[in-house]
C-alpha cells in the first residue's frame, strides 16, 4: 500500500473485468482507468451493466475475471482499506426512514469508526453543505425524495472519501434540485475529489463529466470526453424534424457530409452547415410550414447514435 | 473479509440507537406478559396444582418461562427485522459500502439479538423477582442462561431468515418450531413424568429443553453432569448454525 499521495497513480485501474450470472456477461471485458480529480462517467441504457461494474469498483462483487485496483490496492484483498476512503451513494435511498438525517449521519459515520468528536464536526459540516440543517430532525420519512437525496450523499461523504461514486444521482428529481445537486457535485470536484457517477441523463454527464465512457449489453462502446465524442462521432450542428422516408429522399438527394439518425417520424440530421437543408426543407414545404429544430449536437445524439439507433453516413 | 469487533459493534450500534427511540413503547409488553401468565396460570391453574416438581406450580411455571421470553425476544429480532432490512429497506446494501463486512454485519445482528432476549428475559427474571418467586442466590446463575438461550435461537432463526423465500412463511416458523418447543420443553409440566420412549428422545434433540434445564438447575442450586451436556447443546449448535449462517450472508450480500 503506498502512503505518499502519487499524482500519476490512477484512482480507479480495472482491466479486463468480466461478471457472470449464470452463464450471462453482465460485464464483459471492459478496462477503466480514471485519474485523479475528475469527474468520470459510465453512461448506459438501463441493464447496460453500470450498477454491476459499480458493485465491482466497491468490493460487493467479485469479477468473475479480470483485476480491479482502486487507489493502486487490489479491491478484493484489501476491501475494508479501500472502502474507508471511498463514499457510495446508491441509486435508491436507503436510510433509517425512523430517524432523523442527523442521526442517519451519525450512524453511518459510525460503520466507519469516526470518532465522535470529529463525527459530530463532519455531521454539522454536512448538514450545511446539502442545505438540510433545517430539517436535520426531522423523521426522514417526512422528508421529500429532493431533501432525501441530497441526504444519501452527505452519507456518503461522512468519511471525507477520496473517491465519490454516484448511482444515478439525480433519477427521478425535478429540474430545480438536479441543478442544484449538480452545483454540490462540481463543488466537490473543486474541492479535488475524484467522482465517479453513472447516468442515463446525457444532459447531466456532458454538464459534469470530464471523461464518459458509454457501454451497451456490458461491453464499452465509445470512451472519451464528451465534446470529442461529439466531434468524432458526428457533426457540430443539428437540424430535426418530423419527415417521411421518400421525403428525406427528395431533400437530402446529393447532399453530402451528413449523418442521419431516425427515430420513427423524426428525423435528425447533423451536418457542418444545416442552414442549407433547412432551406432545402422550406422549399419543399412552400414556406415555413413544418416545425424544424436548429440546435448544436450534443451527447444525447451519440449515444442514440452508437447504442442502436439505426444509423447511417449520408 | 473477516470479522472485526468495532465494525461488528457499529452493527449492534445501528440497532441499539433505533431501540433507544421506541424503548418506552418495545419495554412495556416486556413487563405486562409475565404478569399475565404469572397471574392467569400461576395463580389461576395453581390454585388446583398443589404442586408441580416439588415446588407450588407458579414457582414451577418461573424457570421456563424466563427461557421462552429470551427466545421470544431473540426470534423476533432476526426473523421478521432482519428479513426487512435484508429485503425491503435494503439496510446491508448500503452498510457493504464501508468497511463493514458481511461477517461483521451477521456478529452484529445476533449480539443485537442477544441484547432483546436479555432485556425480555432479564425483565422476566425482574418481574418474579418482584413476585417472590425466585428462590435463593444459586437462581442468578439463571441470569446467564438468558443471553445464551438468545444466542441460540438467535443462531437458529438467522439461519432460516437467510434462506426464507417470502416473510409470510415466518408464519410457519413461528407456529409450526416456536410453540411446539413452548409446550413440550418441561415449562408447563415435567416432559420426563408425562412423555415416554421416543418423545423423551425427540424433546432431547429439540432446542428450548437444554435453557429449560439449565435454568431449573440454578434454581435448585444443583448442577449435574446434564447440565454440562445442555450448555455444550446450546453452544455447538450455535457456532454451528452461525458458521453455516456466515456463507449464506457473503452470497447475500455480494453476487
Amino acid at each position: 500500500m503506498q502512503k505518499t499521495p502519487n499524482d500519476t497513480q490512477p484512482i480507479i485501474e480495472a482491466r479486463g473485468v468480466t461478471k457472470t450470472f449464470d452463464g450471462i456477461e453482465a460485464v464483459s471485458g471492459l478496462n477503466l482507468t480514471v485519474p485523479p480529480g475528475i469527474c468520470f462517467g459510465l453512461l448506459g441504457p438501463n441493464g447496460a451493466g453500470k450498477t454491476t461494474t459499480l458493485r465491482m469498483l466497491y468490493g460487493v462483487s467479485e469479477p468473475s475475471q479480470g483485476q480491479i485496483k482502486i487507489f493502486g490496492m487490489d479491491v478484493g484483498r484489501n476491501t475494508r482499506a479501500v472502502r474507508a476512503r471511498l463514499g457510495v451513494t446508491l441509486q435508491d435511498n436507503v436510510m433509517m426512514e425512523n430517524m432523523s438525517s442527523r442521526d442517519n449521519l451519525f450512524i453511518h459515520g459510525r460503520h466507519h469508526l469516526i470518532g465522535e468528536a470529529l463525527l459530530a464536526q463532519r455531521v454539522a459540516e454536512l448538514l450545511e453543505f446539502l442545505e438540510i440543517g433545517a430539517d436535520a430532525d426531522k423523521k426522514v420519512l417526512k422528508l421529500s425524495g429532493g431533501f432525501k437525496r441530497r441526504l444519501s450523499i452527505a452519507m456518503s461523504l461522512i468519511n471525507a472519501p477520496e473517491l465519490l461514486i454516484l448511482d444515478e444521482p439525480t433519477t427521478g428529481l425535478d429540474p430545480a434540485v438536479r441543478h442544484a445537486l449538480w452545483s454540490k457535485i462540481r463543488g466537490l470536484k473543486g474541492d479535488g475529489k475524484t467522482i465517479l457517477l453513472t447516468t442515463h441523463y446525457m444532459d447531466e454527464a456532458e454538464r459534469l463529466c470530464d471523461q464518459v465512457m458509454i457501454i451497451n449489453g456490458g461491453k464499452a462502446i465509445r470512451q472519451g470526453a464528451p465534446r470529442q465524442l461529439i466531434e468524432d462521432e458526428l457533426y457540430p450542428n443539428a437540424l430535426e424534424f418530423d419527415c417521411s422516408s421518400e421525403e428525406e429522399q427528395r431533400l437530402l438527394e446529393g447532399a453530402s457530409e451528413l449523418v442521419k439518425l431516425r427515430t420513427g417520424t423524426r428525423l435528425m440530421v447533423f451536418a457542418k452547415d444545416t442552414e442549407q437543408i433547412l432551406t432545402r426543407l422550406q422549399k419543399l414545404d412552400g414556406g415555413n410550414r413544418r416545425a424544424a429544430i436548429q440546435r448544436p449536437a450534443n451527447l444525447e445524439d451519440v449515444f442514440l447514435a452508437v447504442t442502436g439507433t439505426h444509423l447511417e453516413d449520408g | 473479509m473477516s470479522l472485526s469487533a468495532r465494525h461488528t459493534l457499529s452493527v449492534w450500534r445501528r440497532n441499539a440507537s433505533l431501540y433507544r427511540r421506541t424503548w418506552k413503547v418495545n419495554l412495556l409488553p416486556n413487563f405486562f406478559e409475565p404478569v399475565f401468565y404469572l397471574t392467569a396460570i400461576g395463580i389461576g391453574v395453581g390454585a388446583y396444582i398443589t404442586e408441580m416438581g416439588g415446588v407450588s406450580y407458579v414457582e414451577f411455571l418461573v424457570p421456563g418461562l424466563i427461557c421462552v421470553s429470551a427466545m421470544h425476544g431473540a426470534s423476533f429480532e432476526v426473523t421478521y427485522n432482519v428479513y426487512v432490512r435484508l429485503m425491503y429497506e435494503k439496510s446491508y446494501s448500503v452498510i457493504v459500502t464501508t468497511p463493514v463486512s458481511p461477517d461483521d454485519i451477521l456478529i452484529g445482528e445476533v449480539l443485537w439479538a442477544i441484547t432483546r432476549a436479555s432485556i425480555y428475559g432479564g425483565g422476566f427474571f425482574i418481574v418474579a423477582g418482584v413476585f417472590g418467586l425466585i428462590p435463593g442466590v444459586s437462581a442468578l446463575l439463571a441470569v446467564l442462561v438468558i443471553p445464551l438461550t438468545g444466542l441460540m435461537f438467535a443462531s437458529i432463526g438467522i439461519a432460516v431468515t437467510l434462506r426464507m423465500p417470502r416473510i409470510e412463511l415466518f408464519s410457519f416458523y413461528f407456529t409450526l418450531f416456536l410453540t411446539p418447543l413452548f409446550l413440550f420443553s418441561s415449562i408447563f409440566f415435567p416432559i420426563d413424568e408425562r412423555l415416554s420412549g421416543v418423545w423423551l428422545n425427540v424433546a432431547e434433540v429439540l432446542p428450548l429443553l437444554h435453557p429449560v434445564r439449565l435454568t431449573r438447575a440454578a434454581f435448585a442450586g444443583e448442577a449435574t453432569m446434564t447440565s454440562v451436556w445442555d450448555a455444550s447443546y446450546i453452544i455447538v449448535l450455535s457456532l454451528g448454525l452461525l458458521f453455516w449462517a456466515k456463507g449464506t450472508m457473503r452470497k447475500r450480500l455480494s453476487s
